[in-house]
């Protein structure tokens, strides 16, 4: 007698090793342009993906100790907050909208730039600094987040990143 | 909603195979489950599991990854090496949960 019996349906968690790998270049140093790097960098290593950050100019700000907890959000040239860019240069503007948008992000859950840096690394991804940004503010290693690997070149990040997807933020 | 047979238990499922009836999930069940994607149980993937089991209905959603660190009290660190790769979508199968949908 032959039975047939129904495979049960079981989600798939991808191969054990997909061999994907994700390289994020951090350029700004805004607050809101802090975010979609390490949101994206945090998603993909929650997916299995060997991620690796690297800071780079502006986006210096994000690992520098004297900066990181204090990046700040201006509506100046952001047409997105939909109010008259006039608005935006009178004193004080930059601190409260900074204020606001770091209360919009706790609401949310979403941690700030420094444990969100920390929660990165415990999922097991990777930061880089870069060698020029770092020689232009003149900076060393002990002035730059704990987390960070090393201070490396252009090349050496495009070496380690070999055959990786690369965003540019 | 399809159904599907694990170690004996009939289970309504959505299309990936994650379970939709919150209240069809037993303690035997999670195992199974855990077994058909490769995790052996400790007391420690159950801490996990149980923080799941009890934040969902009180919450409305499965937690995140930084719910389960940050609320759950399970380091980051040890949620991967418990859960290895995927461990936000590993633990809501094994908790008969749907995946979570918050971002971080």
């Amino acid at each position: 007698m032959i039975t047939t019996e129904t495979a049960p349906i079981i989600p798939s968690f991808g191969e054990e090793d997909s061999g994907r790998k994700l390289a994020i270049i951090c350029s700004k140093g805004n607050l809101d342009m802090a975010y979609p790097g390490l949101i994206l960098a945090n998603a993909a290593l929650g997916e299995g993906v060997e991620t690796h950050l690297f800071f780079t100019f502006w986006g210096f700000d994000m690992i520098n100790k004297k900066t990181m907890d204090d990046l700040k959000f201006t509506m100046l040239g952001n047409t997105a907050t939909h109010l008259p860019q006039g608005l935006g240069g009178l004193p004080g503007m930059t601190s409260m909208a900074t204020h606001q948008m770091k209360k919009s992000i706790e609401e949310i859950g979403v941690p700030e730039v420094p444990e969100f840096l920390q929660q990165i690394v415990d999922s097991g991804g990777h930061l880089w600094a870069c060698r020029m940004s770092a020689d232009m503010q003149h900076l060393e290693a002990e002035d730059l987040y704990d987390e960070v690997e090393a201070i490396i070149s252009a090349s050496d990040f495009i070496e380690k990143t070999d055959g990786a997807q690369l965003l540019f933020i | 909603m399809p159904t599907t047979t694990i170690d004996s238990h009939d289970i309504h499922v959505d299309d990936e195979g994650f379970m939709t009836q919150y209240d069809e999930w037993t303690q035997d069940l999670g195992t199974a489950l855990a077994a058909q994607i490769g995790v052996e149980m400790s007391p420690e993937h159950w801490k996990a599991i149980h923080f799941l089991r009890s934040d969902f209905p009180e919450h409305g959603e499965t937690p995140t990854l930084r719910r389960v660190a940050t609320v759950g009290g399970i380091p980051t660190k040890q949620l991967f090496m418990l859960f290895p790769k995927k461990p936000a979508k590993k633990m809501a199968y094994i908790a008969g949960l749907p995946k979570p949908r918050g971002c971080v």
